[in-house]
């Protein structure tokens, strides 16, 4: 059964040092789409670090990878990505007549992939 | 034993000290000092590069950041065709005559990008748009716009890196992880280095870090204050409140995840600080409120003058994007999402910004320089890019430029090519290359394509007097 989440893409160190890497190579690949997800949200969905599992927003969705984070670190309810191409799936188009569109704090469904 | 039979002990017992192997012995290698960083906005123009001169690679990077040693050692120069039109190789002729006619001919040409090039470069995209009667819009839409937009409603009270470094007591960081974003923000300029009225460095500082989550920035804060999603402008809000001496509910905390205690006492630091600096990110830019995000902690800064000095810094992510915005804005007025279809620059967010004119699959051509919008930007304009042709200047492969109908290699500012940079406190400083690279810089081609447009625009000209 689905449930939703709050989506936050941003920068992580890995991120940075693979797209100097380049971003069409595995690394910077792999590291977009590795979502972090809280320790105890891990457990309760009977998830564990290298499952796959399916994020969906209104408007698309991305399978990714997920690792846990502890308890202290994020929050439960919230998934945490090093934006990239999978996070752009998820990603609406209205910028609220500012140009930029709302790039953190999505709501998601997330779905377990079997 | 006597003295002399003791110190005759003591040197037989000495080993020799190992020979130190000097590492670039027998190398063909030359030192860059004072080279320049371009990859975030820190732009760390203290680097010592030693380049192997035969392998053509810089190979160390003193003081550099872990980013900033990914950026160094990663552009090297490869064997890439320097131009593809439609995947396959053309010479540099042919690549900027494609280019300039796909830009003559469009009807709404748009540019995006120019935060990884030099101000020389920007200069040059500005005129071929405005040549055009195009659209020109940078990074800038994407990132730290909406704070332009709250710039140009509230005002910026604002200073130099420097004088964060020599006078800041009380630094806060919202929205932001600089230790894996700006490494070196840390280390540079704001929290550890010893400053003129800040003889003793951290210890003189209070760091406060505001965040939805925990990251590697946490544990160099002294106080941490984790907020509830979305709930920025309200803590802000309240924060000018609690400085104007209003009253604030106890059920902020429920509303927030920030109790009135918490809030009361950073007030009271706030207020009787010596010199203090609110730097902001994208956890204020990229959700619900933006530029009235933006706009709250700028106020909050400006209110706090009444009582002592204070400063609000956006942390900028690119080399150049704080360039971008200063030549753009030079040139036209405004800062980003610049439209030059009558003739005059009209700036309009929403309207003109990249994000919006390709969603709204209102662009019929685009020229996409350093950047790549079709990995980061929202999936329908990504879709609408795919249908229209793309002319890419960039140093990697990207997605984009996998799309591009036209691509330039290019050779990398601040490596290979010299030029003006802007650091995010809007220092201007001027790069100092390692090595030279086959490739063209950004400013050549972008030079040439605007030679190629004068060239096709006067003979259209011609034939329509004809």
């Amino acid at each position: 059964m689905a449930e939703t989440m709050i989506l936050v893409p941003g920068r992580s160190q890995s991120q940075g040092t693979s797209l100097n890497e380049g971003k069409l190579k595995d690394e910077y690949k792999r590291v977009t789409s590795t979502a972090e997800l809280n320790e105890k949200d891990m457990r309760r969905l009977k998830l564990k670090d290298g499952d796959k599992i399916k994020l969906k927003s209104d408007v698309g969705q991305t399978v990714v990878t997920c690792k846990s984070k502890k308890d202290q670190d994020l929050p439960t309810g919230m998934i945490f990505i090093p934006y990239g191409p999978p996070s752009s799936e998820l990603m609406a188009s209205d910028t609220a007549g500012t140009g930029m569109p709302l790039s953190k704090h999505m709501e998601v469904k997330i779905t377990k992939v079997k | 034993m006597t003295e002399a039979t003791s110190t005759e002990a003591q040197t037989k017992d000495k080993k020799p000290a190992p020979k130190r192997v000097d590492p670039n012995a027998g190398k063909n290698i030359k030192i860059v000092k004072d080279a320049t960083c371009t990859f975030c906005g820190c732009v760390c123009d203290d680097m010592e590069l030693t380049v192997d001169l035969d392998e053509h690679r810089i190979t160390k990077a003193k003081k550099a950041c872990v980013l900033g040693r990914a950026w160094f050692y990663e552009h090297t120069v490869d064997t890439r065709p320097a131009v593809l039109i439609d995947g396959k190789q053309a010479t540099f002729k042919e690549g900027v005559d494609a280019a300039a006619n796909i830009l003559v001919d469009a009807k709404f040409p748009i540019t995006y990008g120019m935060s990884d090039s030099t101000c020389e470069s920007q200069r040059v995209t500005v005129e071929i748009m405005d040549t055009i009667n195009g659209n020109i819009d940078t990074t800038t839409s994407v990132c730290h716009g909406p704070s332009g937009m709250a710039f140009q409603g509230v005002g910026e009270s604002t200073a130099t890196l420097g004088e964060v470094k020599n006078r800041a007591d009380l630094v806060i960081y919202w929205g932001g992880n600089p230790a894996e974003s700006h490494p070196r923000h840390f280390t540079r300029y704001a929290v550890t280095p010893k400053g003129m009225f800040i003889p003793n460095g951290k210890k003189d500082r209070t760091v406060v870090l505001v965040d939805v989550r925990r990251t590697p920035s946490t544990p160099v804060a002294d106080i941490f204050m984790q907020i509830k999603p979305g709930k920025d402008f309200e803590v802000l809000w309240a924060l000018r409140a609690l400085v104007k001496g209003k009253k604030i509910s106890y059920d902020i905390e429920k509303e927030t995840g920030i109790s009135r205690e918490v809030l009361d006492d950073l007030v009271e630091r706030m207020k009787n600080c010596q010199f203090g600096v609110l730097f902001f990110g994208m956890g204020l830019t990229m959700t619900r409120g933006r530029h009235f995000n933006s706009g709250a902690l700028l106020s909050l800064a400006a209110d706090l003058n009444e009582f002592t000095h204070f400063v609000a810094k956006p942390v900028r992510g690119h080399g150049n994007v704080t360039g971008a915005d200063n030549v753009v804005s030079w040139q036209t007025g405004y800062p980003f999402g610049v439209n030059f279809n009558r003739g005059y620059p009209r700036f309009n967010p929403g309207e003109f910004t990249t994000t919006d004119v390709l969603s709204r699959g209102e662009a019929d051509a685009a020229m996409i320089i350093a950047s790549d919008p079709a990995s980061n930007f929202p999936k329908a304009a990504i879709e609408h890019m795919k249908k229209i042709p793309i002319i890419s200047l960039d140093t990697k492969d990207t997605v984009t430029s996998s799309i591009a109908k036209v691509r330039f290699a290019v050779s990398t500012y601040g490596i290979n090519t010299g030029g003006t940079v802007y650091r995010m406190d809007d220092v201007p400083i001027t790069l100092r290359p390692a090595l030279e690279s086959t490739y063209p810089g950004d400013q050549e081609v972008l030079e040439a394509i605007r030679d190629r447009v004068k060239e096709l625009l006067s003979g259209k000209k011609a034939r329509v007097a004809a």
